[in-house]
């Protein structure tokens, strides 16, 4: 019997390594494909050296965000004449340093992006999901609701929603992510519609699985390639569009060092001092390339994958 | 001199998994007015040796060989725009998928008269003259009626005549038949074969029958090579081939035909791989 | 008609509503136009008809997928009209399907353990232990090894891919399995080694099959009554002996003459023919 049990244990090990090693199989396959795209290698370096930034700025910044030098209004960067080393990038007009306002705003720019795709991809997912599953009226109804959205210039619609909500980092973030909804429900439905008449899906039904099973767990997963790079792009995009509402004064609030906000700040100091608006520029340039090269990385590994099955 | 000549064709694609050999040395030759037929199974390179020859590979394969000759000109030194000379008029070749390989956004009368009109001076009236010729040549039914059809609104069956058709519509010297019956059912398969057939024989053309159907084999060809895992295991003419099967592998294939069940169970290519050892 | 049959269809109809456009009317197309058989314990019916003819249609009816229009199914002396009463644990455990396509019927995110393990999860009252001590035995059942537990679908080929699909229908122990052309994607070699493991499954478990082909070598091979189907009507009826040979309709003529011949003697006659 002991002798049973563990041979019985045995094969169990081997069972869950194998199984493990189909999962890495896959991973290591994905990443094949991924590394072939040069950039998207370079964008994903960039990204993830955002995220340390972020995740460290107490250590890194060499100032804190928000305090103000008195003696040092608009100084230059440290490589023009009148620079100085103790402000790499320069200082604002109150005297903030901007290296170490820009380190601090990557973790709001990130922020928004993280809560924004949360948002508008569960959102999304969920809707278009019922949609796409539902046929009928339902998807009509849904679809037609979503057009509405999409007929509006995204930024307008947004601005009118801070508008009713109030300004504030939280709200323009709920608007970013209402405005980036529909390009994820329109997805996801068109995904299902592919998805739900292939034969697993029958077999599945046929085995019993009823219809939140079929939606979510036979379904979905296999949308998820498409939604994987569309939640990439949007996430610049929910940076973009959180920077715009900044400048507009309608996203966050000053003195928070977020990008946008910090280039509204610096509007009228374009001639005078290039540094304070350049910078915060150059950042949300880089970020959002970054970004999308990652994307566009991701399209390439997970796109063959879908061809292939 | 053959109609087309290939000696020593090697074919490896680049992959995740490190490079993969469709093809490993393998060796054809046509000659006019012959039906040569290459069968084999899925993976065995049977088809990635005529879309080589066609230059249709994508960029991550990679094509060697000593020789690639079409009536006496070398393939392998063609710049693109001489082999699409060659390539459409010369030798042509049709699909697996006839609806598929239709674009569906023109009618098939305009998508024939295409075809003419890049490879030949025809004009405009004895294109339109051409194309209803060819269609009346396919046997597609009502040809005034059907050159504005659109080809979704043709039968599968209809649509590989099309392509046949457009195929046949320079005389090509050589056509290249990539499993053109796979997608259809037995009664069509067995009008588009003996069209094909006939087409052949009346133009005098080459015909390579890509299949994996031992049936169409027999029905159709004259010679037969048969492909294994990128290797040539046989080459015969046809009649010695089912009579008298010279490889282990052939005979395999064709006792695991259910037609020729002898006893309860059907012996596998496995069976004999272990016996065999190919 | 015999007594223990096991699955009794009578005067079954399916139409399909195809709603009209802007200047076509809607209008009605019958799939299948009364279709009567019966289905002896343990035997095999063929069932062949060329794209169109209503076979696939049949299969969904017989499966539960679709609900018929009108008529009646019995499957195991239990009445099937989902419309009517849906469907339960009891009927999904009396028919399983495998469809023909193995590339379409494995879900690409899930793992091979996991695919044969869903119906015992939906259908039954298992433990997890049990219900992967059940996989592991069906995994070596249709022929493959334990290891391939783990793996998900695109690491098989095709035959594999078919014998997992086998699996994942017989793990409720049906007793009736609708086989869609479950050997038609596959390569020859391959094709005969399902056919084999399909006749030790039927003979270990008294599996009673409905096979739906358009590939009369393997029909003639297999089965032991015949169905030819012509636009949704039954047009041929019989044994697997009476239907080869000596077929009564136009259209079994027909279909038996386009089929092509691999032996010998045809290979002879066509090539005298075409020296001539």
């Amino acid at each position: 019997m002991t002798k049973n049990a563990s041979a019985a244990a045995a094969t169990q090990d081997t069972l869950e390594q194998e199984s493990r090693n189909a999962t890495k199989a896959m991973l290591l396959e994905f990443w094949y494909y991924f590394s072939q795209n040069k950039g998207a290698v370079l964008g994903l370096a960039v990204f993830v050296l955002l995220v340390l930034v972020a995740l460290f700025a107490p250590l890194v910044a060499p100032h804190d965000p928000d305090v103000q030098y008195r003696d040092s209004f608009l100084v230059p960067p440290v490589w023009l004449e009148g620079g100085k080393a103790a402000f790499l990038l320069g200082t604002d007009a109150v005297g903030r340093d901007i290296l170490s306002r820009l380190i601090f705003g990557a973790r709001f720019s990130l922020f928004i992006g993280i809560v924004v795709v949360t948002i508008a991809l569960v959102g999304g997912i969920v809707i278009g999901l019922v949609a796409g599953y539902m046929r009928g009226f339902v998807d009509t109804f849904i679809m037609r609701v979503m057009d509405i959205i999409l007929a509006f210039p995204s930024l307008l619609l947004a601005l009118v929603l801070v508008a009713i909500l109030g300004p504030g980092l939280m709200n323009a973030m709920i608007a970013i992510a209402i405005v980036l909804q529909p390009h994820f429900v329109r997805l996801t439905r068109a995904a299902v519609l592919s998805e739900r008449s292939r034969d697993y899906v029958v077999a599945a039904k046929v085995a019993g699985a009823g219809h939140f099973r079929l939606m979510f767990k036979t379904i979905l997963p296999n949308c998820l390639a498409p939604l994987i790079v569309q939640a990439t792009l949007s996430f610049s995009n929910a940076i973009l569009d959180a920077a715009a509402l900044g400048f507009l004064g309608m996203g966050a609030q000053p003195p928070t060092p977020e990008w946008g906000t910090m280039l509204a700040e610096a509007r009228e100091f374009i001639l005078r001092a290039w540094w304070v608006v350049t910078f915060p520029g150059l950042a949300i340039l880089i970020t959002v390339l970054a970004i999308n090269l990652v994307g566009d990385g991701l399209r390439d590994a997970l796109d063959p994958k879908l061809k292939r099955s | 001199m053959p109609l087309l000549e290939i000696r020593n064709l090697k074919v490896e694609f680049d992959t995740a998994k490190g490079a993969f050999k469709a093809l490993d040395g393998v060796d054809y030759t046509v000659d006019a007015g012959e039906v040569l037929s290459i069968v084999g199974e899925s993976g065995s390179g049977k088809s990635v040796a005529m879309l080589a020859v066609m230059g249709l590979l994508p960029d991550t394969a990679t094509i060697t060989a000593d020789v690639m000759e079409f009536e006496g000109g070398d393939l392998r030194t063609l710049s693109s725009r001489e082999r699409r000379k060659v390539i459409g008029k010369d030798i042509s070749m049709i699909f697996q998928e006839p609806i598929a390989s239709l674009n569906p956004c023109f009618t098939i009368g305009f998508q024939l008269a295409e075809t003419l009109k890049i490879h030949t001076d025809l004009s405009g009236p004895e294109r339109k003259a051409r194309v209803l010729e060819l269609m009346r040549a396919v046997g597609i039914p009502d040809p005034e009626g059907r050159v504005s059809a659109f080809p979704h609104q043709m039968s599968g069956g209809q649509c590989q005549r099309v392509m046949i058709a457009m195929a046949i519509a320079c005389s090509p010297k050589l056509l290249i038949a990539d499993e053109p019956t796979t997608a259809l059912d037995v009664t069509i398969q067995k009008q588009i074969l003996d069209l094909l057939v006939q087409l052949q024989q009346e133009s005098g053309m080459g015909l390579i029958m890509i299949t994996h159907d031992m049936g169409v084999v027999a029905e159709t060809a004259d010679r037969v090579i048969v492909q294994y895992k990128g290797r040539k295991m046989e080459e015969s003419d046809v009649l010695s081939l089912f009579e008298n099967p010279q490889h282990t592998y052939t005979k395999a294939l064709l006792s695991a035909l259910p037609e020729n069940a002898t006893g309860d169970r059907l012996p596998t290519v496995s069976d004999f791989a272990e016996a065999g050892g190919f | 008609m015999s007594d223990d049959a096991i699955l009794k269809v009578r005067d079954l109809y399916r139409t399909y509503d195809i709603s009209g456009g802007l200047f076509k009317k809607a209008s009605q197309l019958t799939a299948v136009k009364g279709v009567s058989f019966d289905v002896e314990r343990g035997s095999t019916l063929a069932v062949v008809g060329e794209s169109g003819c209503g076979k696939s249609t049949l299969a969904r009816m017989l499966t539960m997928i679709d609900a018929q229009t009108s008529g009646s199914i019995e499957v195991d002396g239990l009445p099937i009209d989902i419309s009517k009463t849906g469907i339960s644990k009891d009927m999904r455990q009396k028919v399983q399907i495998v469809f023909q396509n193995p590339y379409g019927s494995l879900n690409p995110r899930q793992k091979i353990g996991h695919v044969l393990e869903e119906p015992l999860l939906l259908n039954t009252d298992m433990s997890a232990a049990e219900r992967r001590d059940m996989a592991l035995a069906m995994l070596e059942k249709v022929g493959l090894q334990p290891e391939h537990y783990g793996r998900y679908p695109h690491m098989f080929s095709g035959g594999q891919r078919q014998r997992v699909a086998i699996a994942r229908a017989i793990m409720l122990k049906p007793k009736l399995l609708v086989l869609d052309e479950p050997v038609s994607a596959l390569d020859l070699s391959v094709q005969a080694q399902i056919l084999n493991l399909l006749k030790d499954l039927q003979d270990e478990m008294g599996l009673t099959y409905v096979f739906i082909s358009h590939d009369l070598s393997v029909v003639r091979y297999l089965a032991d009554k015949v169905m030819v189907m012509y636009f949704g009507e039954v047009v041929e009826y019989g044994t697997r002996e009476a239907v080869f040979e000596n077929p009564h309709h136009d259209y079994t003529k027909t279909l038996f003459a386009a089929t092509p011949q691999a032996d010998v003697d045809s290979i002879r006659k066509r090539l005298a023919a075409k020296a001539a």
